[in-house]
């Protein structure tokens, strides 16, 4: 029992410490065999551990005490319930896939065995982000995930940062700095939040926390409830710290599968679901984390609609699924944003990894412009990646239907129709920009020949290793019912009033026509030769999306550059008096000392004489003293 | 009648001789006479005053210092000719290895 809950969290970081051993060497296929087997060690222990909470039975675990002062009493503590044990179960299956496909990705990279440390690196943070027991060690995952994160995205650091025109993202670099920069923004609301839910409930762990929430002053509590999801804010990358997300696409697309789409990224909804009973008290705080996530969800789909950059296009579809997540967490549906988070992280994973499979094949361009009628060459992939589409634009039966439409009934049935509405048009756009990318990567006019690419197919292995995620992206869904009375064990029900319950068929139908819709728009659009009608690029609305509304340019001049010229000023204050004063002080002294060299003539008479000077002078001192008293 | 006082009188004229002796010779061998006579100057008020108290200590410690002055003599002497064999000179100002 136990013995389980630390394989599954700590066969990662051993695999991890083994690469990390040959971090430096040259590219040993062993480290990645090591590291993915023992993370399908601890899938199936994870898997187990899903099994015994379905049963009913928690596992409670101490390892050991970690901070004992006085009242503080902090223990690195895990706890297996029903919502760690699904995020374990969904983060292993992923990550399990994802090293398997990295071997195969990453296989003329220098960098190799360091890949594969950094990877299981940050399966063990997640690990610890969501079995703690604690916000502290939540904490401590949080940290940790962040860390890999900014390894993993500026991977390819060597690489020289260009400008803005030629690659939004800049550099790997610049990108995995501003990813943690914005999250370190982010770090400290949360840090705020958990030290006034110390202060206030004097205690950071979840059972105690939320026993004592409901004696807390409502205000407090509607501090603690911003301050928590500020730091939400910042992980799941939701208005206005987005920008980090879609620059992150620098780094491997095996990182942005895992990382960026499937895994890290849902922290913060993890937390917003893991604190449901503080949530519960402060509604308001609630709808509007509801409010912006549904601002983000057709925020996000719209950049998507026009971007040109393949990974990019993926990325503001993660954000704004994101946003669904959020709207269902706000309105207090937790189990169906878990189970919204698990089905997305498996169809996300997929579309991530099929479009891995696009650039290899395609040398590493991301242009969607430039790839076409790939089909032919690369079934499996095609194959893979209309299945996840599919999935993400929500078509009955595959899986994001089931977890997204629960999502528009919430909206619904919480009577916010303005909310509802504007994820019902996101859901047309997503299934738009979805098979754009589709067409335009696989089918119509073939525009790769030209420029010179040779696609080719990826190993069989890899396309094994994406098949479990691909049966996944299809049957997740099905389980929707089951899910519903396993989670509901922990987390709050969500009621569906009788006239949601009428209206359900009413809200399916028309979900299902705005994506077919939005389907059969990209398809005929974009089959053939491409549009007849061409988008205008010179349209300001096509300017603002592929500019994402100008916010990274905003920021760099609002706030980077105002912040490097006050540092600058900072820095010449520094100079002129921090720096000045020491230096004052270290003259002088030095200054005395060369004055003082004279007396060190090394004439013996002449120290004598100056002895004698000075004990005269002593002498009358002493006399002078004693006469005065 | 001789008094304490006259003894410290003696005392103290002895020990300014040794004190300018000190600091006018430039021969380290006159130098060490010169110190010579401001130890026994001591020695001459330490015994006067342990007179004058009735008190054996003072006159102990004269002997000490006896003693001491002895061995630093024999230490310095040797000292010395090592250094005459060394430089062929005696004169204090020769000794100027220190400057700064």
């Amino acid at each position: 029992m136990e013995s389980l809950v630390y394989i599954a969290l700590f066969a990662p970081l051993l695999g991890s410490l083994i690469a990390a051993a040959f971090g430096t060497t040259p590219k040993t296929l062993f480290t990645g065999i090591v590291t993915s087997s023992l993370l399908a060690v601890s899938m199936f222990a994870s898997m187990i551990l899903l099994a015994m909470a379905v049963s009913g039975a928690y596992i409670h675990v101490e390892l050991m005490e970690w901070i004992g002062a006085g009242d503080l009493y902090i223990p690195f503590g895990f706890v297996v319930d029903e919502v760690s044990a699904t995020m374990m179960v969904v983060v292993t299956i992923v990550s399990t896939m994802v090293h398997i496909y990295s071997i195969g990705y990453m296989e003329h990279d220098i960098g190799f065995n360091r890949f594969f440390s950094y990877l299981s690196a940050f399966v063990f943070s997640m690990l610890v982000l969501v079995m703690s027991d604690n916000f502290a060690g939540l904490f401590i995952g949080w940290e940790g995930v962040g860390l890999c994160s900014w390894l993993l995205v500026g991977f390819w650091y060597h690489k020289k940062d260009v400008t803005r025109d030629v690659n939004p993202s800049i550099s790997p670099s610049w990108a995995a700095n501003e990813a943690f920069i914005m999250n370190r923004i982010a770090d400290l609301g949360m840090l705020i939040g958990l030290f006034l839910i110390y202060w206030f409930t004097g205690s950071l762990q979840y059972s105690e926390v939320f026993a004592a929430i409901g004696d807390v002053d409502m205000t407090i509590v509607y501090w603690i409830g911003i301050f928590l999801f500020i730091g939400a804010m910042g992980k799941s990358a939701q208005f206005p710290l987005h920008t980090w997300l879609a620059d992150a696409m620098e780094g491997p697309t095996p990182v942005s599968a895992l990382i960026h789409a499937a895994t890290m990224v849902t922290a913060g909804v993890y937390l917003v679901i893991r604190a449901n009973p503080i949530y519960d008290v402060v509604p308001d705080v609630g709808y509007f984390i509801a409010c912006l996530g549904a601002f983000v969800a057709m925020f996000a789909a719209t950049m998507a609609l026009v971007n040109r950059d393949m990974k990019r296009i993926i990325a503001y579809s993660t954000l704004s699924q994101l946003g669904y997540m959020f709207v269902a967490a706000g309105l207090g549906a937790y189990w169906i944003a878990l189970f919204h988070l698990a089905t997305h992280a498996f169809f996300k994973a997929l579309l991530f990894l099929g479009a891995g499979n696009v650039m290899h094949a395609m040398d590493d361009e991301l242009d969607i412009k430039k790839m076409g009628a790939l089909y032919r060459v690369m079934k499996p992939t095609a194959i893979f990646m209309i299945l996840a589409s599919v999935a993400l634009a929500g078509i009955y039966p595959f899986a994001g239907f089931f977890s997204k439409d629960k999502i528009l009934e919430v909206a619904f049935n919480e009577q916010t129709y303005i909310l509802w509405f504007v994820l019902w048009v996101t859901a047309g756009l997503t299934a738009f920009y979805s098979f754009r990318l589709i067409m335009y990567v696989f089918f119509g006019k073939d525009r790769h020949t030209e420029w010179g690419a040779h696609p080719h197919e990826m190993p069989n292995f890899v396309l094994w290793a994406m098949s479990p995620l691909a049966l996944l992206a299809v049957i997740a869904g099905w389980f929707e019912g089951w899910f519903h009375g396993y989670a509901t064990n922990l987390l709050p029900d969500y009621a569906f009033s009788d006239a949601t319950h009428h209206m359900v068929a009413m809200l399916i139908a028309v979900t299902t026509a705005v994506a077919l819709g939005g389907i059969i728009y990209a398809i005929v659009r974009y089959r053939g030769n491409g549009p007849k009608k061409p988008t205008n690029v010179n349209s300001p609305v096509y300017k603002l999306l592929i500019n994402q509304y100008y916010i990274p340019v905003i920021y760099e001049n609002v706030v980077t550059k105002p912040y490097a010229k006050l540092s600058s000023m900072a820095w010449s204050i520094d100079m002129k008096v921090v720096d000045a004063t020491v230096d004052f002080i270290a003259n002088s002294i030095y200054g005395a000392g060369s004055t003082a060299r004279g007396l060190q003539t090394g004439n013996l008479s002449k120290m004598l004489r100056l002895m004698a000077a000075g004990v005269a002078a002593l002498l009358v001192a002493a006399v002078v003293y004693g006469t005065l008293r | 009648m001789v008094t304490l006082n006259d003894y410290l009188i003696l005392s103290a004229i002895l020990f300014s001789i040794g004190l300018i002796g000190v600091l006018r010779r430039k021969n380290l061998l006159l130098l060490f006479f010169a110190t010579e006579i401001m130890l026994n100057a001591v020695n001459v008020a330490f015994a006067a005053i342990s007179k004058f108290y009735g008190d054996l200590s003072g006159q102990m410690f004269a002997f000490f210092i006896i003693a001491i002055a002895a061995s630093e003599v024999a230490v310095g002497l040797g000292l010395l000719i090592v250094w005459y064999k060394k430089k062929g000179t005696l004169d204090l100002d020769s000794l100027a290895t220190m400057k700064g």
